[in-house]
């Protein structure tokens, strides 16, 4: 059963590695925003999924992460994949600072409040503040990056990059989850109460979960900044972070395979079905309706973890 | 020198005083039972002690240090566990992995190191699951590790609360109403579970309705009733003592 999970997966990923050679530019383009939508999945999945902390504002951390790439490259020109790290820790410091004071908000309530600063950090974005992000017409003029002296500009080259930063997520993202910190984020989103009364710092993973969902999402940011070599407010808008919540519903709340399926549905499905334009939001209402009454827990569920009882079992008896 | 007292505990909600200046002591290895009335604030002492709620005045020290105000899961480290009168257990997630739940304060690996399976992350894991599959066996669930914690039944998840308070490697257990929801068979097997562990080394204090119970398993007893200490003592005193009988059967009219 498990050797035919991972075969299965193995497959997907080598058909994956070498779709550039079949497809046109198009479709590898397609596929790179599906692969940045995969990683800002993932990092919100950590928040929403995981910890389960209503969050429809993820969009403002992409944002921070972007426009700290865009500033930093255009005005220092440094390279931009050196600013990753440093990206990662604005949008991380940013989600601490805006975080820490409503994370004791439940459910809707802080739902509701993360669309707000989602659509503050837009606002602030197009008013320009401080003089350094360009307003309504964003930053221009980013450098393509550039990886041991070669520049990657084409859609099959960012294909590569995308896609090894989505493999380098999972695989950090799933021993995540098969860890303590995982485990603690889990118990939080089942019951905070007695996570507390268990001895875990409620608080204090909450927080943690939203920084280092953050971070990821700044990262992404960098990419996107760099892929672009344009960016302006409107590519960070509320609609955004209401589709990085909707593939984790769809995928599966909680599971690495099921957001990566929901980013595939989410950002890949709408291009596949351009010909019915006007039917698309349509179909996907009506997707996510009929996802709601029949399978609440998205197409890919997570999977319970397993643990090597049996190992452990010899020495313990 | 006792492991716990309370120290003229008072908390209000409003206007009503849940507890009302509320004292007593529990002795290192004792068995205590707290009984009392519907509604006499029995669990809103455990949440005072267990840093759920802040107490108005009053104090509570446990092992020497005064704890009143600290985080629940600062208390729950410093040695206390406890178990919840509604069942609390995290439901999407099997048997095992509630009880490494308590295992939870007593590891140290953060994202990073888990995030890079370093060895010191690998090693505290197999330590962690090594001691869970220990409590499991000794609470009688053993078999059960795989399932998911929903389907094991009332009295089973009971007893896997306790084993997940185990987990935290308490000094003092603190049981809210253990035996509600059990059958007689399932009861007998709890007094035995909470002889076994006053033989660990553990000091218990519980809140019990089933008076077979609290009169066999508890060394002392203390009784309160609207939020007021009325007895304490040994089961045989207070079995006679006719406040007791008073708040727990009333007074005949026209006396």
């Amino acid at each position: 059963m498990k050797n035919k999970r991972i075969i299965i997966y193995g497959i997907l990923a080598v058909a994956l590695f070498c779709s550039p050679f079949f497809l046109n530019r198009y479709w590898v383009d397609v596929l790179n925003s599906v692969g940045l939508y995969a990683i800002l999945g993932l990092s919100l999945n950590l928040i929403v999924g995981d910890t389960g902390l209503f969050n429809l504002g993820h969009a403002a951390f992409y944002a921070v992460g972007a426009y700290t790439a865009a500033i930093l490259n255009t005005t220092f020109h440094i390279p931009i994949l050196w600013l990753l790290p440093v990206c990662g820790l604005t949008a991380g410091v940013f989600a601490v600072v805006i975080a820490r004071p409503i994370i004791h908000l439940r459910g809707d309530y802080l739902c509701i409040v993360t669309i707000g600063i989602g659509e503050i950090v837009r606002i602030a974005l197009i008013n320009n503040v401080f003089g350094i992000t360009g307003g309504a017409n964003g930053i221009f003029g980013i450098a393509r990056p550039e990886l041991f002296g070669f520049q990657i500009r084409k859609p099959q080259e960012f294909f590569y990059l995308i896609w090894f930063f989505v493999a380098v997520t999972v695989f950090f993202f799933n021993r995540l989850e098969q860890s303590r910190f995982g485990r603690a984020l889990n118990y939080l989103r089942d019951d905070e109460v007695a996570a507390e009364g268990s001895g875990i710092n409620t608080a204090h993973y909450k927080l943690a979960a939203f920084a280092l969902g953050a971070v990821w999402a700044g990262m992404v940011g960098d990419i996107f900044a760099a892929k672009m070599t344009i960016i302006s407010p409107e590519s960070f808008s509320f609609w955004e972070s209401v589709l990085m919540f909707t593939l984790i519903i769809l995928g599966g709340s909680g599971s690495i395979p099921g957001v990566l399926l929901g980013a595939f549905l989410v950002a890949g499905l709408p291009e596949v079905f351009r010909g019915f334009a006007s039917f698309r939001m349509l179909l996907f209402g009506g997707a996510m309706v009929a996802m709601m009454i029949f399978r609440t827990q998205g197409i890919l569920p997570p999977r319970a973890r397993t643990f090597p009882i049996d190992t452990v079992a010899d020495k313990t008896r | 020198m006792s492991l716990l007292s309370l120290k003229n505990l008072t908390k209000t909600f409003g206007g009503l005083k849940a507890v009302d200046d509320v004292s007593f002591d529990v002795e290192e290895g004792s068995v205590m039972g707290l009984i009392g009335p519907n509604g006499a604030g029995k669990t809103t002492v455990f949440n005072l002690i267990t840093g759920n709620y802040k107490p108005n005045s009053g104090q509570v020290v446990f092992d020497g240090k005064s704890i009143e105000g600290l985080l629940t899961h600062r208390i729950v480290s410093m040695g206390i566990g406890r178990t919840f009168q509604t069942i609390r257990l995290f439901q999407n997630l099997s048997v095992l992995e509630n009880v490494l739940a308590g295992c939870h304060c007593r590891m140290k690996s953060g994202a990073f190191s888990s995030m890079f399976h370093t060895p010191a992350q690998k090693k505290e894991e197999t330590a962690a699951l090594e001691q869970s599959l220990k409590e499991l066996e000794f609470v009688g669930l053993r078999q059960e590790a795989a399932q998911l914690s929903t389907s094991l039944s009332y009295g089973n998840q009971r007893l896997l609360e306790i084993a997940r308070a185990l987990a935290t490697q308490p000094r003092l257990l603190i049981l809210d109403e253990p035996a509600g929801g059990m059958n007689e068979q399932e009861t007998e097997d709890l007094m035995e579970l909470i002889r076994k562990m006053q033989e660990r080394g553990l000091t218990i204090l519980l809140i019990e309705h089933d008076m077979k119970l609290v009169m066999q398993a508890c060394d002392e007893l203390v009784v309160i009733e609207y939020g007021r200490k009325i007895a304490e003592g040994v089961p045989e005193e207070i079995k006679e003592n006719p406040r007791v009988i008073e708040a727990y059967l009333g007074t005949e009219e026209g006396e």
